[in-house]
């Protein structure tokens, strides 16, 4: 094994043949067996092994995006199981999205917020209002619900809608700082949540508990969105633009100051760093991620209501980022997918398989230890062990590398002339 | 012509008086010391000259601006840097973006240009790297460019916090015992060094120094702290053979013979 990988190590052409073979593989059995969970994981896992490969970014990219765009959707679409398959992935990529704005927020400002689904709740009821007749209860002009068409528009609206709540929340929050700031972040999740499930008194506005029915699917040129499969194309392109981002920021002036301020507010001010305002451009863009997809959940969803947001799901998304390796972009996205797939597809096989074994009288189960129950149990046993033996997360972050070559010849255009700069010789003039 | 100026200034913690109307008047270009023993006072002066600390008093004036009620991060866009006392560095970064983090208010880019990668913003960048790196060059950190900072040498993580310092281009750099945990071939180098910043860089010096011989040797106008309180100032031949100072670092008894 050894020997094969250290084989494999800088031959180019060998990882992308096998790469491809594993694609293949990997779709062939998924177009072939009817509803195989299996094969479609390890379609998905082809992905990681992409990341793996010492491929150019661009090829890399290319190869992501054949595989996302065509081969998943099309091997998929054979099998009964197609809808389910596209749903999990379609809710992949919105915890991805949003474990990235989180990631801001915590992996690289070193932030700790626990509320943050209250953006993406934000979000999803921006939409969700006028989506639905909801919106004539308290807007004096306009006829709702607004058409499907308006869905792209409010992508937008949703982003900063969440980015404009995320400066409101860090105004008050930033007097506060570690464990505090925590606290008040889940008090400010709770807050948003609990207003969304009062705010049907005294004008109706949220619709309570009740919440927010038959939103509008987005349309364009008269094509509507319904399916899991069409919406799995939705959050593809907004987790790209949303990827794109977070790699450009990280590696600029400002997200040099966000780490700057995460490891060491002082010193980082007397660098001229205006310590409020980068805290709440962190805040901003973090939350206008999540604000985006919370968009598309009402509109996947077609149905809108508090207990979608509660303190457990920002627990869930700060799992993802903390589980994926904080302040790392691939991490997270890991992270953030086995976690979505963990709870969504293999706990619920795993418990499906075992209830019917008990069903079939092949073993019998004590009440206290139902499948149903032990799956929170597996997957927290799960989270331990990671915690234990990736403390650092499954993909830890990296710093970048930079080309000494490169810098040395520009260097030279900043010498003043008096200066005389003999490299590595310290301090010794 | 002096640079900073500062008058009555007061900072109580509180019961303690930590500095107490102090009066100093520091010269555009000198290398100046101030000393002290132990809790004098002298770092907690530092933070009020930076905006860590607001003053309850006095006044702190760069040039003709008053820098009191300044945030820190205003202060040094006035062009005050400085290094601290228990090493602040970006620890898990790499040297380079330390100081990069440096030339942070020099730099344009936007959330917009950030977004786009404008050709300005991705030239801006290219340039700042340069820039980065000329500065690890000056203090010799060059080849540790990739290595994160808190995987330096003690007497590393100190250049590169003067290097950092320096990135800001400031007209008057306070350093926080710089030569405090270095060996003596260290020590001789970093005020070799300390001179040949001043000559280069067009900047003003004041350092808190605990080695007497570097002291000595450094500056030219001495400022001594004890209990908050100035309690002498001069040339290092005067300071050397100041009662008071005796006094206060060798105790009473060193004066008055029993
Ligand atoms: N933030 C603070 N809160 C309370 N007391 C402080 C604070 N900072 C400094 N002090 C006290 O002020 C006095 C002067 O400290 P400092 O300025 O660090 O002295 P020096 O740098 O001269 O050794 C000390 O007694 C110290 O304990
Ligand atoms: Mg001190």
């Amino acid at each position: 094994m050894n020997k094969l990988t250290s084989k494999l190590k800088g031959n180019k052409l060998a990882q992308i043949i096998l790469l491809v073979l594993y694609v293949l593989i990997t779709s062939l059995s998924l177009y072939l067996a009817q509803a195989s969970v299996t094969a479609f994981l390890l379609l998905l896992f082809s992905l990681l092994l992409l990341y793996y490969t010492e491929l150019p970014d661009r090829l890399k990219w290319l190869i992501a995006g054949v595989v996302l765009i065509g081969v998943i959707p099309f091997v998929s679409s054979t099998g009964p199981g197609y809808q389910s398959y596209m749903e999990v992935a379609t809710v992949v990529g919105i915890y991805v999205a949003m474990a990235l704005g989180l990631n801001i927020v915590v992996g690289l400002a070193g932030l700790l917020d626990l509320g943050f689904v209250a953006f993406f709740a934000i979000g999803a009821y921006t939409y969700g209002i006028f989506a639905t007749g909801q919106a004539a209860n308290f807007m004096p002009f306009g006829t709702f619900p607004l058409s499907g068409e308006s869905f792209w528009i409010f992508i937008l609206i949703g982003c900063f809608v969440a980015a404009l709540f995320g400066v409101l929340l860090g105004i008050p929050v930033l007097r506060v700082k570690g464990d505090y700031l925590a606290i008040v972040t889940l008090g400010f999740g709770e807050i948003i949540r609990i207003v969304f499930n009062n705010l049907d008194k005294p004008v109706n506005i949220t619709n309570g508990a009740m919440g927010l029915a038959s939103v509008k699917p987005p349309e364009i040129f008269g094509y509507q969105f319904v399916y899991p499969n069409q919406f799995y194309f939705i959050v593809l392109a907004i987790l790209f633009l949303v990827i794109l981002a977070v790699r450009r920021f990280e590696f600029s002036k400002i997200g040099r100051s966000w780490k700057a301020v995460r490891e060491n507010e002082i010193a980082a001010q007397s660098m001229g760093i205006h310590l409020v305002r980068t805290k709440l451009l962190a805040f901003a863009i973090g939350a206008s991620f999540s604000g985006m997809m919370g968009v598309v959940f009402a509109a996947k969803q077609t149905f809108v209501d508090p207990t979608s947001f509660t303190l457990l799901e920002s627990i869930t998304i700060l799992v993802m980022v903390i589980l994926g390796g904080m302040g790392s972009v691939p991490g997270v996205i890991l992270g953030a997918a086995v976690i979505t797939i963990l709870n969504l597809q293999v706990l619920t096989e795993v418990t499906n398989y075992l209830n019917q074994l008990s069903l079939d009288g092949v073993i019998s189960f004590p009440e206290a230890l139902a499948p149903a129950k032990m799956q929170r149990f597996i997957f927290g046993a799960i989270l331990i062990i990671f915690a234990i033996y990736r403390p650092q997360g499954l993909i830890p972050s990296k710093n970048p590398v930079f080309d000494e070559e490169s810098l040395k010849e520009g260097s030279k255009k900043h010498r003043k002339e008096k200066i005389t700069v003999e490299p590595d010789k310290g301090f010794q003039a | 012509m002096s640079i900073l100026t500062v008058s009555n200034l007061t900072k109580q913690f509180g019961g303690l008086v930590a500095v107490n109307s102090v009066d100093m008047a520091v010269e555009k270009g000198s290398i100046t010391a101030v000393i002290g023993p132990n809790g004098a006072g002298k770092t907690t002066f530092f933070n009020l000259i930076t905006g860590v600390y607001q003053p309850d008093n006095g006044n702190v004036q760069l040039g003709s601006t008053s820098l009191v009620g300044l945030k820190p991060h205003e202060i040094s866009r006035h062009g005050i840097a400085r290094t601290f006392q228990n090493i602040r560095l970006f620890s898990n970064i790499t040297v380079l973006e330390n100081v990069m983090v440096g030339l942070h208010k020099q730099l344009k880019a936007g959330i917009v240009g950030t977004l786009f990668q404008t050709k300005k913003v991705r030239e801006e960048e290219q340039l700042a790297k340069e820039e980065a790196y000329h500065w690890l060059e000056y203090v010799g950190l060059a080849k540790h460019l990739n290595e994160d900072a808190q995987n330096l040498s003690y007497g590393a993580q100190r250049r590169l916090e003067i290097a950092r310092a320096l990135a800001t281009k400031p007209k008057l750099l306070l350093l926080d015992e710089p030569a405090a945990g270095m060996n003596p071939r260290e020590t001789r180098e970093l005020t070799e060094f300390i001179h040949r910043m001043r000559e280069d860089l067009d900047v003003t010096i004041v350092l808190i120094e605990h080695d007497m011989k570097l002291v000595m040797e450094i500056s030219e106008q001495i400022f001594v702290l004890d209990h908050g309180e100035k309690i002498a100032e001069g040339k290092p031949a005067e300071i050397r053979n100041d009662v008071k100072v005796i006094e206060a670092y060798l105790g009473k008894s060193a004066v008055t013979p029993a």
